[in-house]
């Protein structure tokens, strides 16, 4: 009794002791989600847990948020509550909202030193097109991707084709389709030539054929879209004709969630998926597979995906200032370097690849330098004002035209209106 | 001595109050102040951070009337409801009258058939998702080995997304029906249908006559949730469709969440929010005016 009783005085002494030494620390809150299979979350965790135990003056609380749509919806509401987080990891493309809604600080004010700016001019170029806006920084990559085509080497075998060229335009991606789509006897289809998923958040993938046909679907400031460009209907057509009329796709809208899975069950010969989903592919693919660029049309072409750090309003100087500090240490070489060898994200820095544990990473598994090596190609990914909105619409208008209840040009058309009418205020 | 009787019932008064307050305090904070809210905001722009909300009269609404996502997402709720009410209730009428009767193993069946009810909505939809995947998903591989049916994509096309949803539906909300009926069912007295069959009516007869007439309050109160829940319950949409393809599978509530919080046109929200609110209301007095009629109380 007595020594419970002195092992509880003994605990709660410790405890009080703990709570005073993290009130003089500064508290972070960030939040991030998880989009892809694989082990994304315990590795945020582990690297936060890291910094927090070489760093006794900080204290994160990293919370997983559930999905993009997800956090940046909890972000969004708990900020109208009075209680934002510090930082979060949301999609670079929401931006624009997060500026139209008042809730973001750009990250120059604690990036003054010259030392600072050389290492904000140090990631690649396509990822900070969807981070920067009217001069000033907003996002700082991390979580970044770009979709890649992942191709069953044994399925290219059987069907007589070279197992280790993927195809390398939009004509030989059909031709081998048709080698590869393969009918058991009573003719239904037991495997797909090609897999381009299209559930949630079609535009993503569709971007890909949009860029590849030399057409850019939204300006640089977010307000103006080209959805009705003749490139994209045509880029549309390509897709739907995947399923209607060269039939090397199934028909309808495809889910993005088991697209990974498909193609572990010999579902689909190749795929388009991001590059997030490469480890996850190394892990469970019963079979030699291969990682190739998306397929060219008039341009090799990719949009960029993902997430970046965004710093929100409402923080002292001294959390900002703390929370600049840890985005700049995980985006470090060598923190990146574990983080892309555990999901498949794209290192957001060259000098990342750089690294001597990358370099053998790389020459391991050179299938994740193709994500790298696709950046030169790669575009800013699909982001506007009102951006989930305007996504939202353009989204609508590709389901309407993969599942035939509209032809593309008709559909597209009436996206681009539609988008007119949200976007014209932000002129 | 005049003063003693008011003494009491202005005691009496504030006790009565103070029972009151809790359940008004409760309802107040979590109903009326936010419907109020929400009825005021309906005619306000939405607030961005960098503009506050201004009044715009009935913009909102004219915005509503002329947006045909919001047509299409009233009849496919229109849908929703005709498909999933008669056809639930009557599966709970079938599987009440069936354990109700003595057979082998009944509370094994009473469980199983209540099962559905028990499991949260999103674990459902996840499991009915694996259900309902092309190629791979437990329907293809029943209808390709039995029938040779080439792999189908419910969830993927415009014209059966929403069948495919209301689906679970049904299947999840006809347990729970059920029991409802079983109680009813226990409450008729034997003798009623002892009568009926002395005077030689067949089953269908004592059904339709008897039983069914005597099941009409549980039918009311029954169609008056189900119809409640077909505006109600919108999570397995989530998992299963996210209201595609092409907004084929939309539902009134899924579209007030996601204009709300994916769009963030709260204004818009509130808008809908006031339109559900008005369908619900008038769907209830409907149910309770010209159905009560008809209803047989004992």
């Amino acid at each position: 009794m007595l020594k419970s009783t002195f092992l509880k005085a003994v605990a709660a002494t410790a405890l009080s002791f703990s709570t005073w030494a993290s009130a003089q620390a500064v508290d972070l809150q960030f939040y991030f989600p998880v989009a892809v299979g694989g082990k994304a979350a315990e590795t945020i965790q582990a690297l936060t847990d890291e910094y927090v135990a070489n760093h006794p003056d900080v204290k994160i609380d990293a919370v997983y948020a559930g999905s993009y749509q997800d956090t940046v919806a909890k972000a969004i509401t708990a900020s109208r509550g009075g209680n934002p987080p510090q930082l979060s990891v949301i999609l670079s493309t929401d931006m624009f909202t997060l500026i139209d809604e008042d809730l973001i600080e750009p990250f120059d004010s604690y990036l003054s030193t010259e030392e600072d700016k050389k290492w904000l001019a140090g990631f690649y170029p396509a990822f900070m097109e969807n981070s920067q806006t009217g001069g000033k920084t907003y996002g700082i990559p991390f979580q970044r991707s770009t979709p890649v085509l992942y191709w069953n080497k044994e399925a290219f075998e059987k069907a007589g084709l070279d197992p280790d060229t993927a195809p390398a335009t939009w004509d030989e991606m059909v031709e081998f389709g048709k080698k590869l789509t393969v009918k058991d006897d009573s003719g239904n289809v037991t495997q797909w030539g090609v897999r381009i998923p299209s559930s949630g958040f079609p535009y993503w993938l569709f971007q890909g054929l949009a860029i590849e046909n030399g057409a850019i679907l939204a300006n640089a400031e977010g307000n103006k879209t080209n959805f009705d460009d003749p490139k994209v209907v045509e880029a549309l057509q390509y897709l739907v004709d995947l399923s209607v009329k060269d039939k090397v796709m199934a028909p309808g809208i495809i889910e993005w969630g088991s697209t990974p899975k498909a193609f572990f069950e010999g579902q689909t010969a190749m795929m388009w998926t991001s590059t997030g989903n490469l480890t996850n592919v190394r892990d469970n693919a019963p079979f030699k597979f291969g990682v190739a660029m998306l397929p060219e049309k008039a341009q090799r072409g990719a949009p960029t995906g993902g997430g970046n750090f965004y710093l929100f309003k409402g923080a002292s100087a001294e959390q900002n200032k703390a929370a600049v500090e840890f985005v700049q240490w995980i985006t470090a070489p060598e923190q990146s370097a574990k983080w892309t060898m555990a999901t498949g994200y794209v290192a957001p820095r060259p000098e990342t690849w750089d690294t001597e544990t990358m370099k053998a990473y790389a020459a391991d598994f050179p299938a994740v330098l193709v994500a790298r090596d696709q950046l030169e190609f790669a575009k800013a990914e699909l982001s506007t004002y009102q951006n989930q909105r305007v996504t939202g619409i353009f989204n609508d208008a590709l389901a309407a035209a993969i599942t035939g209840s509209k032809d593309p040009a008709t559909a597209l058309k009436e996206a681009q209106a539609q988008a007119d009418g949200i976007l014209a205020e932000y002129r | 001595m005049s003063a003693k009787p008011s003494m009491t019932s202005r005691r009496e008064w504030i006790y009565g109050w103070l029972l009151l307050l809790p359940a008004m305090v409760l309802l107040f904070a979590f109903t009326h102040v936010p419907a109020i809210t929400t009825l005021l905001n309906s005619f306000f722009s939405t607030p961005r951070g960098r503009r506050a909300a201004k009044f715009v009269g009935v913009e909102n609404y004219d915005r509503m009337l002329s947006d045909p996502v919001f047509w299409k997402v009233f009849w496919n709720n229109v849908w929703y409801a005709v498909g999933t009410i008669p056809v639930s209730i009557a599966l709970a009428i079938a599987m009440a009258l069936w354990v109700n009767d003595r057979l082998a193993g009944r509370s094994f069946v009473r469980m199983a058939y209540f099962t559905p009810t028990v499991l949260p909505l999103i674990a459902v939809a996840n499991i009915w998702l694996f259900f309902y995947t092309p190629g791979f998903g437990l329907f293809d591989q029943i209808t390709g080995y039995l029938f040779g049916w080439p792999s189908s994509n419910y969830l993927g096309n415009t014209d059966t997304a929403l069948v495919a949803v209301m689906v679970v539906t049904v299947w999840k909300e006809a347990g729970f029906f059920m029991i409802f009926y079983l109680a009813a069912l226990q409450s008729i007295p034997l003798s009623l249908k002892e009568a009926a069959q002395i005077e030689g009516a067949g089953r269908w007869t004592v059904f339709w006559r008897i039983t069914f007439p005597l099941l009409m309050p549980t039918t009311l109160f029954v169609s008056v949730n189900a119809v409640i829940n077909s505006f109600r319950l919108v999570d397995h949409i989530f998992i299963l469709t996210d209201g595609g393809p092409d907004n084929a599978s939309k539902l009134l509530l899924f579209l007030i969440y996601e204009v709300a919080f994916r769009h963030w046109e709260t204004a818009y929200a509130a808008s809908l929010t006031v339109a559900l609110l008005v369908i619900l209301s008038l769907l209830a007095i409907g149910q309770f005016y010209f159905v009560d009629r008809k209803v047989h109380y004992k």
